[in-house]
């Protein structure tokens, strides 16, 4: 009985200097290490893209780390999980902000996700970096854009179809998956073709649901318009794992890259890998970033990363040295502020240049938008992209697309005098209004 | 047209290069062999230096020229960068084996990060099969002749029209002879005077090649030539009456082919649901089986990929029906006529299965390949091509469909799976084994279901969502069809098929596929039963 009670009390004893050891330590972490919030979706149906991303960002962390942290203190990562639930993306938001109190958070991928937390970091100030290629028309003054605006991969990539290089391309097929980006870049694309010339007569709009399987008809329908006496080319935005019928389809009908070329702003390395990818040879997609680009930094890169997730085949891909570039202005901007709190990195990010793996330079703009170079690949029989085009130098992200009338006059421009990420050129009106 | 003079213009020089040159040809191909030559030829960044080097190996015309054209064109072409040598690189695990491309000696070992492959695009691709397509021109093989014709007609100028005047005369192949016919009166349709155009234009508008509708309907637009236009019209007028009857045919296969996979994916449910009258919500993993089978095989036997689908469809039909008949043991049997309930635990299963198929293989998508056989497609002419698997497919589901209806009406197994569902205690007290039969039908309907999954697995991605991307269809088409009923079964899937590829032309694949769905809904309305109605125990109850 007694020797009982002294183990008990024992017990409680080092129970509570456990407790007291870890609030301590708590403690002593939250004075000492910086927060970075991941807003990563890991389970869902975007748990395939976003889950590659969350790697990356605790690799950025880690590397960071072993250059002894910022401002002398250790960077930790805050992962949570949206479940690839839009609404659960706001909450999952205020909870890093709110209750974890992080000074950032690199997330999402859909959209409709970044709209959903927009509400949120605005009202808390909070500061998000978004790395994918998106439809644009927005400006956030608490969100940087990392991933390309429609300028810096749609109208780049009409502009070499069109090159004597890409087969003087007069008549396009614009086709999609039936949603929010495919709807507004095939506006913006047709008001462009139009605004070079091309005749109404000559695109053809073509949605899908998400997931088709049965494209018979659509390639037979792509076929006929092709053969109308000028050369065709597909612009395609048909998004996820419907890709994959859709070029067997291709290639069952006879469909090569010569005659009829597909460029596709949604198909990277991560989406190609543990394809056949042989009859896609040809095919093209533009992005800003390839895994096989030709520089040191590259190589560094693909190299860590294959190290850090433990798998030499691992590929790297577009939005992955988005996170990158927004993870290394994000580390220059506390450094050269000497601070982590939003309204004095926010400032300090404005005109700071990091390298991309590409081998050229990012620049951060005052819109919120990045200036990178633009790149075209052709798929290859192992998966990669070979490189057979690039912007010489790099593309200014445009917040508001030129060739759409109503957005033509809005601008976004976050330093004085403007301050504002809709201002309307021609009212002088600052809408505010980004969701 | 600017274009095509330009590009015209190198293939010019060429040819006079390759009349004059004859002699020394001998000489130039000796000269050819060296490998450094080629390289700094091939190793060249810009898109420009390259079109030339394929205009020069083109001139020199002999057989190593071809070989390292091919080369290029499929790929295999490298540039060493330590030693600046060309070689050809085919990949073994991790490394690459090089080979010299002159020789073939090999060269041993490298990894890939020290080659840089030598560059190719759409554009020099082109201009690489046009090349090769000289070659082709004096092959024994009519095939290769046809193809070098067609590919030769696509760009077809003043140096290479007396190659083609030249071989009409030999060619014995009628096929071959037509091309040639309508490659060269669009020569004379694109180059010669306005009468022989108008000659012309009666070849070409017997013709379904699209490079002639390309042609003509460009010079559409450029003629002004009251008369001349008059022909192009009507020769225009004759080439879309043509398509027109190919496209209703064409249309008419996307259905049967759309309306197979249906009747795939719903003929085990029309067992498992339309005769035993069990809400089925599993069935759809059935065939995610069935195709991470085929998936398996393939993986465990990668040198047989051909002959995979035929191992695939039986292995297939073992592992779901087991799995069936497991289910039925285990759950199913406890629940008979509580539909509710087994709604419930039919769909738990399927997203046990789901989770299982996750954590065994991965949440990805898993590439199964298609055998060389069923790639490609069933060419009948130049307007009217059928793919190949989806020609297999709809032979397949038919197989499928009539070896069930054998079963069900001449087996001793079908006449008990009969009595025991139309009447229980009857077929009970005759002396049938009821449960058996009620776990072997359950077996039955599920291992069709995966034997389904490995043509499946053809056409669409094979991943853990596979099934739950056509359990709406397959009921659809099962109520739809009359439950219990096999044949309504079929007239269901088929007639859905072509009515949906009947409207998506019109309408967009969006708004069809809301339309036959609308329409089902309407006509259960009317007809609750279905299109065939039997009676059945699902019927009694």
């Amino acid at each position: 009985m007694k020797s009982s009670l002294k183990k008990l009390s024992k017990g409680l004893l080092t129970a509570s200097a456990a407790t007291a050891a870890l609030s301590f330590s708590v403690i002593s972490q939250a004075a000492d290490t910086i927060k970075v919030g991941v807003l990563h979706s890991l389970s869902g149906t975007m748990a395939i893209s976003e889950t590659t991303l969350k790697d990356t960002v605790l690799m950025m962390v880690d590397e960071q780390n072993k250059k002894g942290g910022l401002l002398g203190k250790k960077l930790e990562a805050v992962v949570v999980d949206p479940a690839s639930d839009w609404p659960l993306f706001a909450e999952k938001a205020r909870e890093l902000l709110a209750k974890e109190k992080v000074d950032v958070i690199f997330g999402g991928w859909t959209s409709v996700s970044r709209k959903s937390v927009l509400p949120v970091v605005e009202e808390l100030n909070g500061l998000m970096f978004y790395p994918v290629q998106y439809e644009g028309e927005e400006s956030s003054k608490n969100v940087f854009y990392t991933g390309a605006a429609p300028n810096q991969q749609a109208i780049p990539a009409v502009d070499y179809l069109m090159s004597a290089d890409g087969g003087s391309v007069k008549r396009f097929v614009l086709a999609g998956t039936d949603y929010v980006y495919p709807r507004t870049t095939n506006k913006i694309l047709e008001s462009y073709l139009k605004s070079k010339g091309v005749k109404e007569s000559d695109i053809l709009i073509n949605y899908t649901p998400f997931g088709h399987s049965d494209w018979q008809t659509i390639v037979s329908d792509i076929k006929k318009f092709g053969n109308a006496g000028k050369k065709t080319a597909v612009i395609s935005t048909i998004n996820g794992d419907a890709n994959v019928p859709f070029y067997k389809e291709l290639a069952n009908q006879g469909i090569a890259a010569e005659n009829i070329p597909v460029i596709a702003f949604s198909v990277g390395e991560e989406e190609l890998s543990g394809i056949d990818t042989a009859p896609l040879v040809g095919h093209l997609a533009a992005w800003n970033y390839f895994m096989s680009a030709e520089s040191e930094i590259n190589d560094e890169f693909i190299e860590t990363w294959q190290a850090f997730t433990k798998n030499e085949e691992r590929v790297s891909n577009d939005p992955m040295e988005a996170t990158y570039i927004g993870f290394n202005m994000w580390a220059k901007a506390v450094e050269k502020s000497g601070s982590t709190s939003v309204d004095s990195v926010r400032p300090a990010m404005y005109g700071i240049t990091v390298p991309n793996l590409t081998g050229g330079t990012a620049v951060m703009n005052t819109n919120h938008h990045l200036t990178k170079p633009v790149l075209i690949g052709e798929i290859q029989d192992d998966g990669q992209f070979e490189i057979v085009w690039e912007t010489k130098g790099g593309v200014i992200g445009d917040a508001w697309t030129n060739y759409l009338p109503e957005s033509s006059k809005i601008v976004a421009d976050w330093s004085a005098p403007i301050k504002c990420g809709n201002y309307n050129l021609q009212s002088g009106v600052c809408s505010g209004q980004n969701y | 047209m600017n274009w095509r003079l330009w590009q015209a213009l190198p293939l010019v020089c060429l040819c006079l290069l390759f009349v004059f040159s004859a002699p020394g040809q001998v000489l130039a191909s000796s000269d050819a062999s060296s490998n450094e030559e080629l390289a700094t030829m091939l190793g060249e960044k810009s898109w420009d230096k390259l079109e030339t080097a394929i205009t020069r190996l083109s001139v020199k015309g002999d057989d190593e020229s071809q070989n390292i054209l091919t080369l290029w064109l499929s790929g295999q072409l490298f540039i060493e960068k330590k030693t600046q040598r060309l070689v050809t690189a085919e990949k073994s695990g991790r490394t690459y084996l090089i080979s010299d491309p002159i020789s073939g000696d090999a060269w041993g070992e490298v990894k890939k990060r020290s080659l840089k492959k030598v560059r190719i695009n759409n554009r020099l691709r082109n201009s690489i099969k046009t090349a090769l397509a000289l070659w082709d021109l004096k092959s024994e093989d009519p095939d290769k002749r046809l193809q070098a014709v067609k590919e030769i007609s696509k760009d077809i100028n003043v140096s290479t029209l007396p190659l083609l005047e030249g071989m009409v005369e030999q060619e014995t192949d009628t096929d071959v002879q037509a091309a040639l016919t309508t490659a060269i009166a669009l020569y004379n349709f694109q180059q010669g005077s306005d009468e022989l155009k108008l000659e012309s234009l009666k070849t070409l508008a017997e013709s379904d090649n699209p490079i002639v509708r390309s042609a003509l309907e460009s010079a559409k637009n450029t003629t002004k030539d009251k008369q001349l236009l008059q022909g192009i019209h009507s020769a225009l007028a004759d080439l879309d009456r043509r398509q027109d009857y190919y496209s209703a045919v064409e249309s008419m296969f996307f259905g049967l082919s759309l309306g197979s996979v249906l009747l795939l994916a719903a003929i085990g449910l029309a067992i498992t649901f339309g005769v035993m009258g069990v809400i089925n919500m599993a069935h759809g993993e059935m065939m995610m089986l069935g195709a991470y089978t085929t998936f398996v095989i393939q993986s465990a036997f990668p040198s047989l990929i051909e002959q995979s689908l035929f191992i695939a469809v039986p292995m297939a039909f073992i592992v779901a029906g087991s799995v069936g008949i497991l289910i039925e043991r285990l759950v199913i049997r406890h629940l008979y006529g509580r539909p509710l309930e087994t709604l419930l635990a039919t769909f738990g299963i399927s997203l046990i299965l789901q989770q299982a198929v996750r954590t065994i293989f991965s949440p990805l998508n898993q590439a199964v390949s298609t055998p060389e056989w069923m790639s490609g497609s069933w060419i009948i002419n130049d307007a009217l091509s059928l793919t190949w698997n989806r020609v297999y497919i709809i032979g397949f589901s038919l197989a499928v469909f009539l070896t069930l209806l054998f079963i069900l009406r001449h087996t001793r197994f079908g006449l008990n799976m009969r009595a025991v569902t139309q009447n229980r205690a009857m077929a009970s007290s005759m002396g049938i084994h009821t449960s058996r039969v009620d776990a072997l039908t359950f077996g039955l309907g599920s291992g069709i279901a995966g034997v389904a999954g490995v043509a499946l697995s053809q056409l669409t991605n094979v991943g853990p969502n596979l099934g739950q991307n056509y359990i709406i269809d397959s009921f659809m088409v099962v109520v739809f069809g009359g439950v219990g009923n096999l044949w309504g079964t079929l007239v269901a899937a088929m007639g859905l098929g072509v009515v949906n590829k009947l409207l998506e032309p019109w309408a967009g694949a969006v708004v069809a596929k809301i339309l036959v769905l609308v329409f089902i809904i309407l006509f259960i309305q009317k007809r609750p039963k279905g299109l065939f109605a039997l009676k059945g125990r699902a019927v009694e109850d």
